[in-house]
């Protein structure tokens, strides 16, 4: 262990803490400041009413880094899942559900030229996420083309796109900026079917099944190995994710707000805890969102004008709310076997539906009519509830962020939509319902200090990916003020619990690496 | 028996432009047209007597000056004058005028937002910035990016090459602009609702995309790219109305020994063993040639005009999925007098400018939630110019014709077709919203054409009344245009090739699709090339 | 509530002087600053520069864009902007700065006012300030531009001390190079500084807009006795190459108005390497620019003693090769050098004092072309920059 002042990691997030590990397994004196008195940042799971336990913000792991569990042994340090590669179910109010099993569809009424479609549909469109999914490990490429070995990462990623062959290649560079809408319909004719695709493209963005680049962030998620519920929930992740970094020698203070990070002598000096206490830093790593880090942490004097107004634009206020409800029995969803309850449920009609949805975040209204992603994890995970008991856990879309009637107003009437809407699918859970809580994309800003109370720090878009991810210019980890680094999702390659933001950056500073 | 060395399907400004450098290079041309007029959507017709309309496309700016200038256009009676200005009403009966002096606009622009003012020349700075990369590539041939035939590693090395020039920020800048909405761009340089609407409607403008939507940066470029005389982003009118446009193209082109036939309606592009061998006329006449361009979009060339059997299915399939998308219409008036606009009094030197009526972003997504609905927008987005206030040829003295370009205008009212009954309503709709900015308008109206996109597809042979002959979004632009392995202006088929605005680089009176195909043909028949090369920006 | 619209009628603006620049423009000859239209010259371009030279001579500067920067990170906010060190720029001085984009490529120079310790004034050629709103976040500062709520003159010249004194201004002989301070000026209040475009002795005045026709009548009541004469854009123009200053827009393209991005300049690339601190902490284009200063500018502007007598108007600069290596920018017949002078932008690495350059200069004789190769020489400092221009309190004409 090397003397003189650590790292000091801000947020034990996944990927402050995979940050913290991989610097602590090089060698490194590494402090992990958070401001919770436990780590897991947003993906953490909380008691939200007595003995009933819940995956607060990400409630799902799609793509959990598998490179990441295997290097710091997750496993070994206590990550398990209580089932993987769960099918989708697509609620229907009349008839049966569409489930959703890997490239197949194993049930529910679609024309046979639609089941025909699907495996070849996903199977193409894993080989377009892989391409996305390679870039994960590597740090995004500069394009300035001064000198010939500059351009060799950004040929890297031209080639991993040629690598797919002449037409996949050419059906790649088509359909990556495109709305998930239109793909669908070149593709299938059932609404259902459509609907639970779209949802997939849409959860956790500003956009709807009609926006440009919604296949782009569907490629996101479809770049892991399927949806995940680790036992315990998403915190679980995280709990294996600190004991790695103890192991290896980081050091974890909870309840540790951090005010500022200060700077001197050319570069950065510190934080500066909320309870005054200063801490002296050989760098700074911070898993905070880019404008907390930057414009709060750090202030927009420290940098320069043009950087400081690009992260200023960082396009990053949130659309997604949580619902999360104590059942005191298992909900029956109509049209869904009593076997699928614990899958992952979709309820999107049909993609005009998702984008009908969209457009009330366009005018900072909630959808009356949203999108929901929705979870029982106690079917497979006895530890999150009483016995017998349940914990529901939806992500609801559309809840803007920046509401215009405001939230203190509005959040009965949209809870009350929710559990309506719910209650609809799900004939009697009104009654079985024990305790409710709704997290507003304020709430989650505020109890997870990101601003904008977006999951992925920003938007996970074609214009806020890659070298342009957060924003130009700081896109490599290293930030321009020296000795400061950014590990979280706001850095490529985005959230959904991946923890490859917290590895790169971590191998960046190790390598002394600069913007 | 009749033969030709090509045959050109579709009398538009791009059709008859391959024509007139086909001719030129000493081929024996002919183009058939549907209609009993030529000029496509580039047209002017006499539907009100004395009145002169533009009745599809209506102001001039993206017509290349290097075919202008190389087929002496201005020789064969072609003259674009530059019109001023624009003028954004405000619902609290202010304007925004956009005045053509810099400091006045700028002026005017501060009583909005005096950083508005300031940021604006940001704005325009960097809106150039991408229209110099882009008008780099006009005037040639989409790089394929799977090739690795020589000319296009040579494309492509050049496409990167213009990349390179603009160093490091500005590269990540531009692919934010291609991927972002019109409304976040200008969100990055104006705060003032109606100063960013005045510029919005660039974004949106022939396209069924809101304002909101990743893309929209791009269209807006597609509106300022153009040039009069050297002055870029700047509009004109073609004297004597857009006709005049295709006139001259096609006395370009007979002069040079080329033939153009109204009342020729193609049925049929002829195929034998793998190769085109002519055109069936609707009334059974065949006319033989080694070359067929196809001015039409794909899906009415390959589905409307071919034998599936002579296709690919995946070429039956991509022009299936092309996305056309009607979104506009269009209303020609015939006006007894000069209109008055209480907002901007008489006199008013913006009278002679377009005039737009939506002042805040939210209109525009609403406006386009309608088209979603699959109605037209209640609240329209209306570019309304009256010519007349430039071009006295087009109306009597005295007398004014306007045109008023209407947005969004879907293709089918809830999924059915357009009916008499609809079209008189739509007409109401923009009716009632001129005359919100306008009180006596509607008393001064003597005749009014109106286009929805069913009478544009059933006139002029666009798609779903798609001014730009398929959407302007990055799936559908440069090596994808109209779609991946066909943006080279060849078709499916040996000896056909398309030349309309469905190619590269897209719609917009511009030629220069036409211009290409004539290109890729002489190259292929191995015949001395006409066709200019763009000209440099510097 | 909007500004009235009508300003459209007016397309360019008269400055606060108008009634009396136009009583004295014998010529008529005008040219438009922006937003307003001022004198290229009133009587004779010749005549007004021997009085700027000789006297002294006034010249309507109220174009001059004028921002208020205001509150309490006011000083950090500027010193963040600017490449220079301020720490020394206390109230009541003026400073030369300029300021970059994240590039280290120069958006424009001007000068600063320190009004107060959170008190400041930012004079500039372009208008900034978009630049300064947007380099604001994170600033305590307030920002607007008074372009037209201050009305300005420059007072230039041997005798323009003397005529100030004259107008009644106590001490002003006092005033050090880069100082200013206020005067009360008829009911009004009349802050003077000592600065100027001219490389002379000389001021500049700024009052309220209501006052500056009185401020014209009393100036050159008080300076009928020194020469005193009003003075265009043309002789100024002289004047400022004579001292060898450059110009926005003329000597280098502002950054923020660059369509191509490598037409600008960094300030070591203008010669104002000596206004960048690079041991500041922190301002704009820092980084750049400590990337430049390792691995050296690509250009360098030189002032050249040109051969001849012809001015080397927008002529190629070669080096002795025959190599185009860059060219002038701006250029004259200087009539206190007595020499044909130039500034210009040259490659890298030459341009260094000594070196051998030659300017292709054209001109014409009654309508005969004549071209000739004019070897130049780079000279270091102003072309002309007498002993008065700094001197406090300075001779007595």
């Amino acid at each position: 262990m090397t003397e003189g002042p650590p790292v000091v990691v801000i947020g034990a997030g996944h990927n402050g803490l995979a940050a913290a590990a991989y610097l602590a397994r090089a060698g490194r004196r590494v402090l992990v400041v958070e401001a919770q008195g436990h780590v897991g940042g947003a993906a953490v799971t909380r008691e939200f009413a007595p003995r009933f336990r819940v995956s607060s913000v990400a409630h799902l792991t799609h793509l959990l880094d598998a490179e990441i569990v295997r290097e710091l042994g997750l496993r070994r340090h206590g990550l398990e899942f209580a089932r993987t590669r769960l099918r989708t179910v697509a609620l229907a109010e009349q008839g049966e559900a569409l489930v959703l099993d890997g490239n197949r569809i194993v049930a529910g009424a679609v024309p046979d030229a639609d089941r025909a479609a699907y495996g070849p549909f996903i199977d193409r469109m894993r080989r377009f996420a892989a391409v996305l999914a390679r870039q994960h490990h590597r740090v995004p490429p500069r394009l300035a083309w001064a000198r010939w070995r500059d351009a060799l990462p950004a040929a890297a990623l031209g080639l991993d796109i040629r690598r797919l062959g002449r037409d996949d290649m050419r059906e790649f560079l088509r359909v990556v900026t495109m709305a998930i809408y239109d793909v669908l319909e070149e593709s299938f004719a059932s609404p259902a079917l459509k609907g639970a695709l779209a949802v997939d493209a849409v959860l956790g963005t500003r956009l709807g099944s009609r926006s440009g680049n919604s296949v782009f962030s569907y490629l996101h998620r479809l770049g892991g190995g399927g949806p995940a519920l680790p036992r315990g929930g998403v915190g679980s992740v995280c709990d294996a994710l600190a004991a790695a970094a103890r192991s290896a020698g980081a050091e974890i203070r909870l309840d540790s707000p951090v005010a500022a990070i200060t700077v001197g002598g050319g570069g950065v000096a510190g934080v500066r805890l909320e309870s005054g206490e200063s801490i002296a830093a050989a760098a700074v790593v911070s898993s905070a969102d880019p404008k907390t880090t930057l414009l709060r942490l750090l202030g927009a004097r420290h940098l320069e004008a043009e950087l400081a107004q690009r992260v200023h634009h960082l396009r990053s206020t949130g659309t997604a709310a949580k619902l999360h409800l104590a059942l005191s029995g298992l909900p029956r969803f109509r049209g869904v076997a009593a076997g699928d309850a614990g899958e992952r449920l979709v309820l999107a009609p049909s993609a005009t539906y998702v984008d009908e949805a969209f457009n009330a975040a366009k005018y900072r209204r909630y959808s009356s009519q949203p999108i929901m992603e929705i979870t029982v994890p106690t079917v497979h995970d006895g530890t999150l509830a009483p016995a017998g008991q349940h914990v529901l856990s939806a992500i609801v879309q559309f809840a803007p962020y920046d509401l215009a009637a405001g939230w203190d107003a509005a959040r009965g009437r949209f809870q009350e939509c929710v559990l309506e809407l719910l209650e609809r699918h799900a004939p009697g859970i009104r009654g079985q319902v024990l305790a409710a809580e709704l997290l507003t994309p304020q709430d989650i800003e505020r109890d997870f200090r990101i601003s904008g109370g977006h999951w992925h720090h920003g938007e996970l878009a074609l214009d806020q990916a890659l070298m342009l991810r957060p924003v130009p210019g700081a896109a490599r980890y290293a930030m321009p003020v020296a000795g400061l680094y950014l590990c979280g999702a706001g850095c490529h390659p985005g959230g959904g619990v991946i923890g490859a933001a917290g590895r790169n950056a971590a191998r960046v500073l190790l390598a002394g690496g600069s913007p | 028996m009749t033969r030709y060395d090509a045959i050109v399907v579709g009398a538009g400004h791009n059709g008859l432009t391959s024509a007139a450098f086909l001719a030129r290079a000493g081929l024996r041309v002919l183009v058939l047209e549907r209609n009993p007029y030529i000029g496509g959507a580039t047209v002017s017709r006499e539907l009100h007597p004395n009145w002169i309309y533009s009745n599809c496309s209506y102001v001039c700016s993206l017509l290349r000056p290097e075919i202008y200038r190389s087929l002496e256009l201005g020789r064969h009676g072609l003259q674009v004058v530059p019109y001023g200005g624009g003028v954004t009403f405000t619902r609290d009966g202010d304007v925004l005028g956009g005045y053509v002096d810099k400091d006045v606009k700028r002026r005017e622009i501060a009583r909005f937002s005096r950083q508005d003012a300031d940021a604006y020349l940001r704005y325009g700075r960097d809106v150039m910035r991408q229209c110099r990369l882009v008008r780099a590539l006009l005037m040639r041939t989409p790089p394929d990016p799977t090739s690795l035939r020589p000319r296009d590693l040579r494309e492509l090395v050049h496409v990167a090459s213009e990349f390179g020039k603009l160093g490091e920020a500005a590269i990540y800048d531009t692919l934010r602009f291609y991927m972002m909405s019109i409304a976040d761009y200008l969100g990055e340089y104006f705060e003032s609702d109606v100063v960013k609407a005045n510029f919005a409607g660039s974004g949106i403008i022939g396209t069924a995309l809101g304002v909101q939507s990743p893309g929209t940066a791009y269209v807006l470029l597609h509106h300022y790219m153009g040039e009069v005389d050297g002055q870029m982003g700047a509009w004109g009118f073609a004297r004597g109305g857009m006709g005049a446009v295709a006139k001259a193209i096609a006395s370009a082109c007979t002069a040079s020994g080329g033939e153009v036939r109204v009342d020729a309606p193609v049925g049929r592009i002829l195929v034998r063993r793998g190769r085109v061998t002519g055109v069936a006329l609707a009334n059974g006449d065949e006319v033989f040639a080694p070359v067929v361009l196809s001015a039409l979009d794909p899906k009415r060339t390959f589905l409307g005009l071919m034998d599936q059997a002579d296709l690919p299915p995946e070429i039956v399939k991509r022009a299936r999925d092309f996305k056309i998308r009607g979104s506009s219409g269009k209303l020609n008036i015939a006006l007894d007098g000069l209109p008055s606009f209480p907002a901007l009094g008489p006199g008013h030197p913006l009278l002679a400018g377009d005039m737009h009526v939506l002042d805040s972003l939210e209109r525009f997504e609403k406006a386009y939630d309608d088209w979603k609905a699959g109605t037209w927008s209640k609240d329209p987005y209306l570019d309304l110019l009256i010519p007349t206030m430039t071009d006295p040829t087009m109306a009597p003295p005295g007398k004014h014709y306007m045109s008023v370009f209407v947005q969004y205008v879907p293709p089918k009212v809830e999924g059915r077709d357009w009916t008499d009954a609809d079209r008189d309503a739509f007409r109401r709709t923009v009716f009632q919203q001129i005359s919100r900015y306008s009180p006596d308008f509607e008393r001064l109206v003597l005749h009014a054409e109106v286009r929805t996109p069913r009478e544009l597809e059933a006139e002029v042979g666009l798609t779903e009344g798609n001014i730009f002959q398929g959407e302007l979004t990055f799936d559908q632009l440069l090596f994808n245009r109209p779609f991946p392995g066909l943006a080279q202006y060849r078709g499916p088929v040996r000896g056909l090739y398309l030349c309309g605005s469905a190619t590269h680089p897209g719609g917009g009176v511009m030629a220069a699709p036409g211009a290409n195909a004539a290109r890729e043909v002489l190259l292929d028949l191995r015949r001395p090339a006409t066709v200019p090369e763009g000209w440099s920006d510097d | 509530m909007r500004p009235a619209r009508e300003h459209y009628r007016e397309v360019v603006q008269r400055t606060p002087f108008h009634s009396r620049t136009a009583a004295a423009n014998a010529l008529n000859l005008w040219h438009r600053w922006r937003d307003y239209t001022v004198a290229d010259a009133y009587v004779d371009v010749g005549l007004e520069y021997v009085a700027l030279r000789n006297a002294c001579a006034v010249f309507d500067l109220s174009p001059m864009t004028k921002h208020r920067i205001s509150g309490p990170d006011a000083a950090a906010f500027v010193d963040r902007l600017v490449t220079r060190d301020l720490t020394r720029l206390r109230p009541g001085r003026v400073g030369y700065c300029v300021w970059c984009d994240d590039r280290g490529q120069v958006i424009d120079d001007g000068t600063l006012f320190r009004f107060a310790d959170d008190e400041f004034r930012l004079c500039s050629q372009e208008r900034q300030l978009d630049w300064l709103l947007r380099s604001s976040l994170g600033f305590d500062v307030a920002i607007r531009e008074e372009t037209a709520e201050v009305a300005a003159l420059a007072l230039q010249g041997p005798t323009s001390c003397a005529v100030l004194a004259a107008l009644g201004l106590e001490g002003v002989a006092g005033l050090a190079p880069f100082a200013m301070r206020s005067f009360p000026f008829a009911g009004a209040e009349l802050l003077v500084s000592r600065t100027g475009f001219t490389g002379d002795l000389g001021y500049e005045l700024w009052i309220a807009p209501a006052h500056a026709e009185a401020l014209w009548d009393a100036l050159f009541a008080a300076g009928a006795a020194y020469g005193l004469k009003p003075m265009g854009t043309h002789a100024l123009e002289m004047s400022r190459i004579e001292a060898g200053f450059i110009q926005a827009g003329v000597d280098f393209l502002p950054a923020d108005h660059a369509v191509r991005t490598d037409r600008t300049r960094s300030p070591f690339e203008l010669d104002l390497g000596w206004l960048v601190d690079l041991s500041k902490p922190n301002f704009t284009g820092r980084r750049a620019l400590l990337e430049e200063s390792r691995i050296g500018p690509r250009y360098r502007l030189v002032r050249l003693d040109v051969e001849g007598n012809k001015p080397a108007r927008d002529a190629y600069v070669y080096d002795d090769k025959r190599n185009v290596i860059g060219a002038v920018t701006s250029s004259m017949w200087s009539p206190m050098a007595k020499a044909s002078i130039a500034l210009a932008s040259v490659r890298q690495p030459w341009g260094r004092p000594g070196d051998e350059l030659w300017a292709e200069i054209y001109y014409q004789k009654e309508l005969k072309w004549n071209r000739f190769n004019a070897r130049c020489r780079v000279v270091e400092g102003a072309f002309y920059q007498p002993p008065r221009r700094r001197a406090t309190p300075p001779p007595p004409w």
